[in-house]
């Protein structure tokens, strides 16, 4: 399984203007502020509920994501990688925490905006790899409970399976102590 | 790069038409080749190019973070894609769609691919196609075979070849057309894709089609060739044919295009198609880019000559079988709705909302009961999400009858108008249903430095601010300046067509306080109406970050002084150009770097617009060299023959502009020579010594193209012009003057630098 994407969502309430992530990611640019090779910026706020400002990467984009009207952090994984499944959901989930942590720090988000490590939606961006359907899920789902048990505690969060039949599959994870919005 | 990709392959094999795969086959081989490094990197540009698959800004590996220049380190050394290209940074890849009509599985592919191979986000073009951008190389056979299965070709999206034929999105539902151009524009592209009479063009050749002559959907006269519907009375039978006109363009100098014919008979439509791709493959340029497209030959040639090389072509053109088999088969070509026609009751349960959205975004079709729907969408973006909505709503209440359009939306035809308020719902919901199509918020913008390589500043940046703030003072329901046309282009390429808008804008560059800072032109009075039936002219560069104030003060103008329903343009023309320049001459000065820097940044993007490592307060920009001076006296000068040009006084005009750029040249040359000549000749002998022959005066993509103007228009001076080429030559002349701000910028950056 490849291209995972993992979006981490933002809590409420959200006080902050997003097209402040716009210096913020050029600064990251500038800074190389991940290991990975950083691009550009691209500006989408003019789109109701879509990816908002991207950070275009090589490896990666990274968006503050508007999908479904919730904020979130996308991290979206293009390049192919090596290793099991574990940790490919380990490289995405990470990366997109530690953006997640490293925005919450930026001066023009501190104390604005909180990220919730334990709300988040993985997204296997390949239907040829990953088929939106049920089989696809059920093969999925012990490698996802395998990864959020051993990142949360076995039997601490729900998983569910999102959206329609022609949108990638999407799993959302959630801890239980964290309020559900409806999707 | 998709883990994906080589399994496509057989998990489309049975869906792609066997042309098709084949097709797709031998690229994604030459692919391979040049990854060997056994194919030339000029000739992969082009082979990919006429695949659609275009560079993007940035491809070259370097990019200004706003401190510095920077290299970005691609893991892997790999072959280029083309010149300075490489091979692992992300690209554009253009979708063709033909006359802009799709099904609704079409657009979900669309859909699809964009959220696996792009950002998420399909783009609408000014000509009807889409565009993906941030995809890679890598992924673009597995995406073609995915648009393959869905019928959908990227064959000649770019390079020199037979670029999307568009038409008229309300073609076949229009109250005033004189028929249906859809099938016409449909088989015109579907012969001429790959035809080997259209495989050795100069340059790129666009082609469209309209329905009558007054509305401007189509935009035929600013194409290469255009075809009108028209119709004549034959043996008492009234038969249809074409208004044909050649030689359009935008571009760098905007064209009309001429009246070739006031009547073809639709019969020899494909004839005279081939008949004039053998005079343009045959006489057209070819090592020249710049003076490549055939509006440059039917220039050269004269009309007369022009259409007797076509109609001795075309007579010595044997029956190809297709013609006959091609016009066979336009009847099959039928819409039509798959409801029954329904009527609308206006009462005072719909909501504001949705009367607003009826009046501004429901065209009444001539078939009564039936409506075409527009969605606005903003900057011509929308996501995978949305694509599926509008597919969604095209299955359930049409027979999947969607076009894209040239201003970069999309039309749903044939909905019946009892359903609208369903409709309605459903596009709310979605966020498709703002009631912005066809006003001033509904702005049209090329990609600009967003994604374009040749972008100078963010047309898209520009647009999304002042969409902002016009729909925050609801501009978009004046009544006097609701319904102007604002359009942008990055740079003077005019992809954003600012020539034909009410209000257009071009992005430029400006040396100001030892800074580069962006800045757009000004372009009032074109005419969107009649086919694009007039260009706008120049009136002056503002500074990026102060064209909201101007246009709040030109459109301000126009409400407080029209006269009764007095039109933009009449009042453009009345109060003339130079109380327009007048109007904005105040924006155009920058404050120092120090005391505000955001003069140096451009809309949505952070960075410094500069280049090199000018240090902030280093510059001596306070002080106006003479250079600066006799650049800014040459640009009045370049006014003054927009004004001589208005009075009728047409040789004078073109005088004008040419000395303008001879001006130009001087101040240029004060910087080689100290004290540069005054004779004309010589003036021109030594520019091109030290700035032509020494590249010094080319632009990075456009070369040496502005200093040819100038070179142009000194072998030209004295000659009688008509008043085409006077406007011209002004125009060549703005453009000229622009490259020497920008050279003599790139001198002084470099001085301060080293
Ligand atoms: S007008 Fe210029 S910036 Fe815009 S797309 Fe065309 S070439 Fe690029």
């Amino acid at each position: 399984m490849q291209h995972i994407n993992v979006k981490i969502f933002a809590q409420q309430p959200i006080m902050i203007d997003i097209g402040q992530a716009i210096p913020i990611f050029h600064r990251w640019i500038q800074d190389r502020a991940t290991d990975e090779l950083l691009v550009d910026v691209a500006d989408y706020r003019h789109v109701p509920e879509g990816p908002g400002v991207m950070l275009i990467g090589h490896q990666a984009n990274y968006s503050m994501d508007n999908a479904g009207g919730r904020l979130g952090l996308l991290y979206n994984r293009k390049l192919s990688d090596n290793g099991s499944i574990q940790e490919r959901l380990r490289q995405a989930y990470d990366s997109a925490l530690a953006a997640c942590k490293r925005l919450e720090d930026e001066p023009e988000f501190r104390h604005k905006l909180k990220f919730h490590p334990g709300d988040c939606e993985v997204i296997f961006n390949d239907r040829l790899l990953a088929p939106n359907d049920e089989q696809t899920y059920q093969t999925l789902k012990p490698e996802l409970e395998l990864f959020f048990g051993s990142l949360w505690g076995h039997g601490a969060f729900d998983l569910g399976k999102k959206g329609e039949p022609r949108e990638r599959l999407r799993v959302r994870a959630a801890l239980r102590s964290v309020s559900l919005p409806a999707v | 790069m998709k883990a994906s990709n080589q399994l496509w392959k057989a998990r489309l094999e049975d869906r792609l038409s066997a042309g098709l795969g084949a097709e797709i086959d031998v690229f994604e081989h030459e692919l391979a080749l040049r990854r060997q490094g056994k194919i030339d990197e000029r000739v992969f540009a082009e082979t990919r190019l006429r695949r659609g698959v275009y560079g993007q800004r940035y491809d070259n590996g370097q990019r200004h973070d706003g401190r510095a220049a920077q290299v970005l380190a691609y893991p892997e050394r790999k072959p280029t894609k083309g010149p300075h290209t490489l091979w692992d940074a992300p690209g554009m890849q253009r979708i063709k769609i033909p006359f802009g009509g799709l099904d609704a599985a079409q657009l979900e592919t669309v859909a699809d691919l964009s959220e696996e191979y792009s950002d998420g986000i399909a783009h609408v073009t000014t000509r009807q196609d889409f565009q993906l951008h941030y995809v890679h190389i890598d992924d673009t056979p597995a995406l073609m075979r995915r648009l393959a299965a869905a019928g959908i070709t990227t064959r000649e999206a770019c390079g020199n070849s037979i670029r999307n034929v568009t038409a008229c999105p309300l073609a076949g539902v229009c109250r005033d057309q004189t028929f249906d151009v859809t099938a016409y524009a449909k088989m015109t592209a579907y012969y001429l894709l790959g035809h080997p009479e259209c495989q050795d063009f100069g340059r790129k050749f666009k082609i469209a089609f309209s329905g009558c002559k007054t509305n401007p959907c189509a935009l035929v006269r600013m194409h290469d060739l255009g075809a009108i519907a028209a119709t004549r009375e034959v043996d008492g039978e009234v038969r249809r044919g074409f208004e044909i006109y050649v030689g359009g363009g935008l571009g760098t100098v905007p064209y009309q295009a001429q009246l070739f014919t006031d009547f073809l008979p639709v019969e020899e439509l494909l004839p005279l198609c081939i008949a004039i791709a053998r005079v343009y493959s045959r006489l057209g340029e070819k090592k020249n880019r710049n003076t490549a497209r055939i509006k440059f030959l039917v220039n050269r040639l004269g009309l007369e000559e022009f259409r007797r090389l076509v109609f001795e072509e075309r007579a010595a053109l044997s029956d190809d079988p297709k013609w006959a088999e091609a016009l066979g088969g336009l009847a099959e070509y039928d819409e039509g709705p798959s409801r029954p026609a329904g009527l609308l009751e206006i009462g005072p349960a719909q909501s504001e909302e949705f009367r607003a959205w009826r009046a501004r975004n429901v065209y009444q079709q001539r078939q009564a009961g039936y409506a075409t729907v527009t969605i606005a969408l903003p900057l011509g973006d929308i996501t995978a999400a949305q694509l599926r909505v509008v597919a969604d709503v095209a299955r359930q209440y049409t027979r999947e009858t969607i076009r894209t359009t040239v201003e970069q939306n999309l039309v749903l035809r044939w909905l019946s108008e009892a359903d609208l308020p369903a409709v309605y719902s459903a596009f709310q919901s979605a966020g498709l249903a703002e009631p912005l199509a066809g006003t001033i918020v509904d702005i049209a913008a090329c990609p600009g430095t967003d994604t374009c390589k040749l972008g100078i500043a963010s047309s898209r940046g520009l647009a999304a601010e002042l969409r902002t703030r016009l729909l925050e003072r609801g501009m978009e329901r004046d009544e006097a300046i609701g319904g102007l046309r604002i359009k942008i282009s990055g740079c003077f390429n005019s992809c954003g067509q600012h020539h034909v808008a009410d209000i257009g804008f071009y992005g430029v560059s400006r040396n100001k306080n030892g800074y580069t800072v962006p800045h757009f032109q000004v372009l009032l009075g074109g005419q969107w109406d009649e086919n694009a039936g007039a260009y706008g002219l120049a009136i002056g560069a503002v500074p990026s970050k102060r064209i909201p104030e101007a246009l709040e003060r030109i459109t301000g103008r126009y409400v407080a002084e029209r006269r009764g329903n007095e039109r933009f343009q009449e009042f453009i023309k009345r109060i003339g150009k130079a109380e327009c320049k007048r109007m904005i001459e105040d924006f155009a000065a920058v404050p120092p770097h120090d005391q505000d820097a955001s003069f140096y940044t451009d809309w949505s993007d952070a960075r410094e617009f500069t280049v090199g490592d000018i240090g902030v307060g280093e510059c001596a920009g306070e002080v106006v060299s003479p250079v600066d001076f006799q650049l800014a006296a040459c640009e009045r000068e370049a006014f003054e023959a927009q004004l001589q040009l208005e009075a009728g006084q047409v040789q004078e005009a073109a005088q004008t502009a040419y000395q303008s750029m001879m001006h130009g040249a001087q101040a240029l040359l004060r910087l080689r020579l100290g004290a540069p000549p005054e004779d004309a000749e010589r003036v021109a002998a030594e520019f091109r010594t030290h700035f032509y022959d020494t590249q010094l005066f080319f632009d990075p993509f456009a070369q040496g193209k502005f200093a040819q103007y100038y070179f142009m228009a000194h072998e030209r001076n004295g000659a009688a012009v008509d008043e085409d080429a006077a406007r011209r030559r002004i125009e060549e002349a703005q453009l000229f003057l622009e490259a020497a701000h920008s050279c003599y910028g790139r001198i002084m950056t470099a001085q301060r630098t080293f």
